[in-house]
């Protein structure tokens, strides 16, 4: 044993604190590295978008009269969106609850850890599982369905701001809502109902043509709905525009919305979020 | 800074849940360097004690000063010179021992070295398994890494050995020993008398929310204990035992009777599972 080495311990440790950043990149690579090992949650979270675009798109898939594409095509952009949502705010909503009644957060919140490298953590982990799923369901959307690439930079550009937006806007929601359920238990009954609810009320499963307009005017509050109606402006054609509520994609009030809801949901969570379960106190 | 030597200082601490007082004007000190054993049924007060001094619950009443700082307003500084051991472990269960260790030593300005605290804790041939193929007492053994990879100057352990098999709680007794002559200050709550004698230079025994009675485990016994008891058995058969004070002269007095050998003598002091019984009111429990 090397006692006497240490034993002088008499005020503070010299070192300095690691800082933030640093420590969320660390957070980052080991928070995906749980994520990747367990491959039935990686096959599972990443199919599930796919296999629903591909059941929608094969059952609908007819041309939508006066636009010039087929609803195959329609469903590419809002799959898109819900799988964005999937991979924030449901894996964090489900995961964060579930850490919480394991004592993973009280446990962290024992160290010297900065929160804020928690939840530099969990962006880093849901930008590369957001990243990879988007591109699994534009390969399959490309070559399957028929849907173009974005047509020039602008477009492109205009796809970057709308995913990181809302893959942030989503991703603070989840966490905001991961302090909800009760228990790990009932994480997942408590975040997939709404998650459903407002997959519907958003266009994702059913055009937004067919929605009744209260529904809609729900759905328009929660970001899901800016993020399908922006990806559509990103990938369907302008002709496309008369299915909108609005007759036009509405890029600025897209914008408009998922940024109040990237404030909004920070100030969310920084007034809600818990280390510890309800019954721990 | 802590001025006087103290660790940890507690003063009329309390807290209630709802109806409940589970710490009713609790008194405390720990000096530095030292390992106290915080003994007590359950419901006691201990863990919420434990809990109000790493930071993780509020406090009605009181003073708490845990190495100079209020523990409610805990520095990231603050808790970097605090290590804590949980009653129940919480270690992310796809990684594995090394990851894990390596990257708890990642949150301190100055940790040990990761592959010492792993073979400290006996954990060396299991470094690289997963989490969840390790076995309870080996994962209580992960707690105690993660607890102290930090180089604390204070260790707070909440019932550590619970669940744990007699070799394990030897080998883990051993790390406490090694940790405490490094001269960390520990602070370590058990249900099990002979850990807390084995370990600690000095005993709190808490009941009802405060502590009834505090010292060296010897000085306890000799303070509460309260004498002697002196057995025989009479020359009909009979068992007989006698509580005294002065039992030098009860067997005085019992030897002229029998005029030599005294059958079935036994002269026993009390224990201090008996001093703990009596004080924490359990007695007539047993």
């Amino acid at each position: 044993m090397t006692t006497t080495a240490v034993r002088t311990r008499t005020a503070a440790p010299a070192g300095r604190l690691p800082g933030a950043w640093t420590l969320g990149l660390r957070r980052g690579v080991l928070e995906l590295r749980q994520f990747f090992r367990q491959r039935d949650q990686v096959v599972f979270t990443f199919a599930f978008p796919v296999v629903f675009l591909f059941l929608f798109a094969s059952i609908f898939h007819d041309t939508v009269q006066g636009t010039g594409i087929t609803s195959s095509q329609l469903y590419v952009p809002a799959m898109m969106a819900s799988g964005i949502m999937s991979t924030s705010f449901q894996s964090l909503g489900i995961s964060i609850a579930v850490e919480r009644d394991e004592k993973v957060l009280r446990r962290l919140r024992g160290t010297p850890m900065p929160p804020a490298a928690y939840f530099l953590g969990k962006i880093w982990l849901v930008l590369v599982t957001g990243v990879l799923e988007t591109a699994i369901l534009l390969a399959v959307g490309t070559t399957v369905y028929g849907v173009d690439l974005p047509r020039d930079a602008a477009h492109w550009f205009d796809f970057a701001w709308i995913f990181v937006l809302g893959l942030t806007g989503c991703a603070l929601l989840g966490i905001a809502v991961s302090s909800v359920p009760k228990s790990a238990k009932s994480a997942s009954s408590v975040v997939v109902l709404p998650f459903l609810v407002l997959q519907f009320v958003s266009g994702v499963y059913i055009n937004v043509s067919s929605i009744p307009d209260w529904m809609l005017d729900l759905g328009a509050l929660f970001p899901l709905k800016w993020l399908c109606q922006g990806l559509r402006g990103v990938f369907l054609p302008d002709s496309a525009r008369v299915l909108e509520q609005a007759g036009s994609w509405e890029f600025g009030k897209v914008a408009l919305v998922l940024a109040a809801w990237c404030a909004g949901g920070l100030v969310l969570c920084l007034l809600t979020f818990r280390w510890k379960t309800r019954r721990d106190g | 800074m802590t001025t006087d030597g103290l660790a940890v200082d507690v003063r009329g601490l309390r807290k209630r849940y709802g109806d409940v007082t589970a710490v009713d004007g609790l008194d405390l000190t720990i000096a530095k360097g030292e390992v106290l054993g915080l003994l007590g049924p359950n419901g006691a007060g201990k863990s919420t004690t434990v809990e109000i001094l790493q930071g993780n619950r509020s406090r009605d009443a009181g003073e708490v000063r845990v190495l100079g700082s209020d523990p409610q307003t805990g520095t990231r500084a603050w808790r970097s010179r605090v290590g804590i051991v949980w009653q129940d472990e919480s270690a992310p269960a796809e990684l594995t021992v090394e990851e894990t260790v390596r990257h708890f030593a990642r949150y301190y300005p100055a940790p040990r070295d990761p592959d010492e605290v792993i073979g400290l804790v006996g954990l060396t041939a299991k470094a690289g398994s997963r989490i969840k193929a390790l076995s309870g007492g080996q994962r209580r053994r992960l707690d105690v890494a993660l607890g102290v990879i930090g180089g604390p100057e204070l260790l707070l352990l909440d019932e550590p050995t619970t669940g744990f098999d007699p070799a394990a709680r030897r080998q883990f007794w051993d790390l406490i020993r090694s940790l405490a002559d490094e001269g960390t200050t520990i602070l370590l709550t058990t249900h099990y008398l002979e850990e807390a004698e084995a370990l600690a230079d000095r005993l709190a025994i808490v009941a009802r929310g405060r502590v009834v009675a505090e010292g060296e485990p010897a000085a306890l016994r000799e303070l509460h204990g309260g004498g002697a008891t002196v057995e025989w058995t009479e020359q009909d058969g009979t068992p007989r035992a006698e509580r005294t004070d002065t039992p030098t002269r009860t067997v005085v007095e019992l030897t002229r009777r029998f005029d030599g050998e005294i059958p079935g003598l036994l002269v026993t002091r009390p224990t201090l599972e008996d001093v703990y019984l009596r004080l924490t009111g359990q007695e007539e429990a047993r």
